[in-house]
């Protein structure tokens, strides 16, 4: 019979779950985070209470074991958030806890080569963003984005955007799964909020009433800058695929 | 600020500013010191335009009036059009507000020749200075050298710069002579001159004394316009070799020209982009940086221009055949870039997977090396081979037929050549 861990969520919730595996010598798991679980008759299951003290063993082996490239694949492809990434996870620290080295280059392997592609998708998108955030300036100075990425990739931006608008507020905002950071100056925090449904609009009850004419100065910069003479739509949207137009306020600003 | 006015300065000088092909704003590394803004590494697009171009810079110029009257220029004296021009403190804003919200990674800003060369350079140095020291900009500034400004000028424009451009426009002394008969390619060069002088000399203090000021990190560039006059890509691409080796140039772009004028010099309204030709000339580029060809393996007498149904290595492979096949499991990194249809990451693929066995068609399939091409050119751990006694026209015949070159999916002007 199946053993089946749900875990719930989180890094370190993951991390829990195989040392908990590791501990009890389980074999034939399956890792499952909660908001994936559907009850199956045919499995035994476990429930698992994440524990940062068993989390933390496991990542240290992981660590100890690997190079930091090993430690950035496993928390990279974690955030993709795919259903059965967990499974792969679970495979590439037992085999490199088994290696005892680095496998992040042994693409020869199932497991590696899976999380390597995952990694480049990450890789892709948490590069969209650096280039496709925009930030519009909230009537309390605040530089603020709101996004939405196909991966939870924004704990991945916070170096970027950190080292580079060091001296404004600055709130990147992922709607989807309503939690944002926020940069007062000194350090990068975790916030949530309750957003206006209005947010994408760029109204003058919550922006600076010269936001607008930024918006309006980019979008006519957008348009100037293009030569018709060598159009080429199809490379275009490869390039800026249809669903983050939303973001762009050069594609965005559809009424004035 | 009036912002219906400063829309239509935009739109007046980004228009005329786009004919400028540049969009790198990699190469620099400027930290941030407590200011704004940071450039390193490889720069990011934060748009593409509708012709599938990068957006990564605010690229306009300061003014379009011009005191000259280069014919393949709209911007040139006789050309009945609108002209504006940004006051200094216009450009920092628009500069500083873009930048802020993430739009761009900084500026590109040329200019109109008005009143002479060193009034014109002066001006666009003010700006970046302004950026600079009052708003502790650390982004990325791209500015043109105006041909014919001062050295003086020149070395003033490269502490402020990350990157300094002259384009010269039209390959060849005589289409120049044609073309911009009051322009000297004498003009262009000197402060291309200056400014690798420059860059060299503070490549060599900084050795020495840390606190040498910097000066134009990411080097300079220079842009050439193909298809105005009737140069042959041999010409294009020895002049480009030239200005690499001798000015040390980071970057040459080849712009294939866009008709806007009803000159009889030029080709008519209407005339198709050579955008092709455009593509095959950077692929050369790219052959000659960075996959250790000679230019006279590519272009040479016999062969004063490349094919236009097929790229310039494949060309090459089969003009020489007896070099291949070649086997991967043996040959050296420099063999392998070589071969038509691998590109420099296939070939470090297939480095890094050779260490691991011995490898066969499956194994490069499954690292996602591209065999279409390449498998005319190589044999492998297998004992199946497509190097049966083809002549190099049946090769050609065969990929052909096979599948649209990657040109014909999407058209890429300096991305993914190779694949
Ligand atoms: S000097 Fe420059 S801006 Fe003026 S016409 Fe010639 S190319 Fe155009």
């Amino acid at each position: 019979m199946q053993n089946t861990f749900i875990y719930d969520g989180s890094f370190n919730g993951l991390l829990t779950a195989i040392f908990e595996i590791y501990e009890l010598k389980i074999k034939n798991v399956r890792i499952v985070a909660k908001h994936y679980y559907e009850a199956s008759f045919f499995e035994e299951y476990h429930e698992v209470i994440t524990n940062e003290e068993k989390a933390n063993r496991v990542w240290k082996a992981v660590i100890k074991y690997g190079k930091p490239i090993d430690a950035h694949l496993i928390y990279r492809c974690f955030l993709s958030e795919i259903n059965g990434i967990e499974q792969n996870l679970f495979n590439y620290i037992k085999i490199l806890i088994s290696k005892k080295q680095s496998i992040a280059k042994d693409y020869g392997q199932a497991d590696v080569f899976h999380l390597a592609e995952v990694n480049k998708k990450i890789g892709r998108e948490k590069h969209r963003m650096d280039a496709f955030v925009r930030f519009r300036k909230t009537k309390d100075n605040i530089y603020f984005a709101s996004i939405s990425p196909d991966f939870n990739v924004l704990p991945l931006l916070e170096k970027h955007f950190q080292k580079r608008y060091a001296d404004q507020l600055w709130c990147i905002y992922d709607i989807c799964r309503n939690y944002g950071l926020y940069y007062d100056l000194n350090s990068v925090k975790i916030v949530h909020f309750d957003l206006p449904e209005n947010i994408l609009n760029t109204s003058d009850e919550i922006f600076q009433k010269e936001e607008i004419q930024y918006q309006k100065l980019w979008k006519n910069y957008f348009e100037s800058t293009n030569i018709k003479a060598r159009a080429n739509q199809k490379l275009h949207e490869q390039h800026v695929p249809r669903r983050y137009w939303k973001y762009l306020s050069e594609k965005n600003l559809l009424n004035w | 600020m009036d912002y219906d006015r400063i829309k239509e300065k935009l739109n007046i000088l980004a228009d005329a500013a786009k004919y400028d092909v540049s969009c790198s704003s990699s190469g620099s590394n400027r930290k941030n010191k407590n200011g704004l803004g940071n450039s390193s590494g490889t720069g990011i697009c934060h748009s593409y335009t509708p012709d599938g171009r990068c957006i990564s810079l605010l690229k306009i110029l300061l003014t379009n009036h011009c005191i000259y009257d280069c014919a393949y220029c709209v911007t040139r004296k006789s050309n009945d059009i609108k002209r504006a021009a940004f006051k200094v403190q216009e450009v920092v804003d628009l500069t500083i507000n873009f930048y802020r919200r993430n739009f761009i990674e900084g500026l590109f800003l040329s200019s109109g020749i008005f009143k002479s060369p060193d009034h014109t350079m002066e001006r666009l140095i003010r700006v970046a200075k302004k950026l600079r020291e009052e708003e502790s900009f650390n982004g990325y500034i791209h500015l043109k050298s105006i041909p014919g400004a001062s050295d003086e000028l020149m070395y003033e424009a490269g502490l402020y710069a990350d990157r300094l451009s002259v384009n010269i426009e039209i390959p060849t002394r005589e289409g120049l002579k044609l073309l911009a008969p009051d322009k000297d390619r004498k003009d262009f060069l000197k402060p291309m001159k200056k400014v690798r002088n420059e860059i060299d000399k503070y490549k060599s203090e900084k050795k020495i004394i840390k606190s040498t000021p910097t000066y134009a990190p990411a080097g300079q560039s220079t842009q050439m316009i193909v298809g105005a006059t009737q140069e042959t890509d041999a010409e294009v691409m020895y002049t480009a070799t030239y200005l690499y080796k001798k000015y040390n140039m980071k970057r040459v772009y080849y712009s294939g020209y866009i008709p806007i004028s009803y000159d009889s010099r030029l080709p008519a309204i209407g005339t198709e982009v050579p955008m092709m030709r455009e593509n095959r000339l950077y692929q050369t580029d790219w052959l000659l940086r960075f996959y250790g060809f000679s230019i006279e393996e590519l272009l040479n007498k016999e062969h004063p221009n490349l094919e236009s149904d097929i790229d310039p290595k494949l060309s090459w492979a089969l003009r020489n055949l007896h070099l291949f096949p070649i086997d991967i499991n043996k040959a050296d990194k420099q063999l392998l870039a070589r071969v038509p249809g691998l590109g420099m990451k296939s070939v470090y693929k297939i480095l890094s997977g050779r260490r691991y066995r011995k490898l066969g068609w499956e194994h490069l399939k499954k690292m996602g090396v591209a065999l279409n091409r390449s498998k005319y050119f190589i044999t492998c751990s297998s004992r199946y081979f497509e190097t049966k006694d083809y002549t190099p026209q049946q090769i050609k015949q065969r990929i052909l037929s096979e599948g649209h070159s990657k040109y014909q999916k999407t058209l890429s002007n300096q991305l993914n050549l190779f694949g």
